[in-house]
């Protein structure tokens, strides 16, 4: 996924929490948490950078935890909370 | 236990569900009644308080509320209520018994966006349900069933309250549920409202808690649960969700009268933490009220802290030790390990539901009907 163009799925609304953030899908109707503050910005600004890779440069994301980001972000196009574009 | 549900019990600043109970009146006189419904509180809010608590959940962004009552759709201003929540971004699920979904009813229900509805039904054949939701209330649910398909809706939802008499019926509700295209949610039966006289005889034998955690295991994500069993974790593997119980912490209530309670479970004083027409709203009593901070603070395991189950049950519900006159720091009264039973046998004074809007029992003994 790291050179997919990606971004928030527009009808995802995300609430700023302790943890990281709750996100809410209001066409599924389902909750999801974001269980880490640092996914939160990467999530919300994957519409404003080239791809995966490049957002994670942007918000100095060290080189060796790009696959647990992949991961992550995997996991949230799986609850359609990020989509390709 | 994850790093995620210890903070959740710490509290957020905003709840992630809410119910909101619009109206304590009601046509039926359901057995179960976690809120005694049946006749309007005069205290109710107005259609303008009720608009006003939509615009602080908005601002609280507060996704979603869980509207119920007492029937709901009683309220004349039901609708204003509803489309006032879904156009402000404020998704709606609401629950009902069905009475007053009809053909065109349902074309309204159907035509709108962020709006989901829960149809109660107790009982898998009418004989079951209307034992406790009263006679002729399984062809309700299941007429305005058929019209909310006909109508094109989607995906609502069947609501389930697990009793001992229902439980051996899970296979025939999930087989209603995708006869009709809907999701199934079971939840689990508390000794709150009515139900505090009535529990001891409806909820389920620790033999069926076995089965039905069984049952919860192969279906998954499938069924909704509300998060209602995490007591039964402590049979072995953990069922889907929050394993916590998140009464004032993650959720609350708002009664009709704008009272509001740690959860949906507990309408008694002890757990009153104000009222959304105090001078902060809403907010204010979520973020400082003395009720939920204690909730938030630290919880002994009390009586449970030796038991090797406590991490995986958490030590139950809230509620369903409250109503049983249990002590809250000590196992659930329908505890799978059997502590509960012994709890039982030498329970304290149970204690009443604050507000009693039931109709009176009396209205058909003074009057001869000719059938």
């Amino acid at each position: 996924m790291l050179d997919t163009p990606l971004k928030l799925h527009p009808s995802v609304a995300l609430r700023p929490e302790p943890f990281g953030a709750l996100a809410y899908h209001y066409d599924n109707r389902r909750l999801i948490f974001l269980k880490h503050p640092s996914i939160v910005g990467v999530v919300k600004d994957l519409g404003d950078h080239p791809d995966l890779q490049s957002t994670l440069s942007a918000h100095g994301i060290a080189e060796h935890q790009w696959d647990a980001y992949d991961k992550a972000i995997c996991s949230l196009i799986e609850s359609d909370v990020v989509i390709q574009r | 236990m994850t790093a995620l549900t210890e903070r959740m019990k710490d509290g957020l600043d905003a709840p992630i569900c809410i119910t909101w109970e619009l109206t304590y009146s009601c046509n039926l006189s359901c057995v179960h009644c976690l809120s005694s419904s049946g006749r309007r509180d005069p205290k109710e809010l107005t259609t303008e308080e009720a608009f006003h608590v939509v615009d602080e959940l908005r601002e609280m962004q507060v996704f979603y509320v869980n509207i119920g009552g007492g029937e709901p759709m009683i309220r004349r201003d039901f609708f204003d209520i509803v489309e006032y929540a879904t156009t402000s971004g404020v998704g709606v699920k609401f629950s009902t018994n069905g009475t007053y979904i009809d053909a065109s009813t349902a074309q309204r229900l159907a035509s709108m966006d962020y709006l989901d509805i829960q149809i109660s039904l107790d009982g898998a054949d009418a004989a079951t349900n209307d034992a406790i939701r009263g006679e002729g209330s399984y062809e309700t649910a299941m007429a305005a069933m058929r019209h909310l398909r006909n109508a094109g809706f989607g995906e609502f939802k069947i609501s389930v309250v697990v009793t001992r008499h229902n439980i051996s019926q899970l296979d025939e509700f999930k087989a209603i549920a995708d006869e009709f295209g809907a999701q199934l949610r079971i939840t689990r039966l508390r000794p709150s409202g009515r139900a505090v006289d009535t529990w001891h005889e409806l909820h389920p034998t620790l033999d069926q808690q076995r089965d039905l955690h069984q049952w919860l295991l192969a279906h998954g994500e499938n069924v909704l649960t509300g998060d209602s069993f995490f007591h039964l974790n402590a049979l072995g593997d953990s069922l889907p969700g929050l394993n916590l119980c998140g009464a004032g912490r993650v959720v609350c209530l708002i009664d009709p009268i704008g009272d509001v309670y740690a959860c949906p479970f507990v309408i008694h004083d002890e757990f009153l933490a104000g009222n959304v027409r105090d001078s902060g709203g809403f907010a204010d009593v979520w973020r400082t009220s003395d009720c939920f901070s204690e909730l938030r603070g630290p919880q002994s395991a009390g009586a449970c802290a030796s038991c090797g189950s406590w991490d995986a049950c958490q030590g139950g519900c809230m509620a369903a030790k409250f109503f049983t006159g249990l002590p809250l720091d000590g196992p659930d009264p329908e505890c799978v390990g059997g502590d509960g039973e012994h709890a039982l046998a030498s329970a304290g004074t149970i204690p009443r539901p604050s507000g009693d809007h039931s109709k009176p029992v009396a209205v058909t003994l003074g009057r001869r009907t000719n059938k």
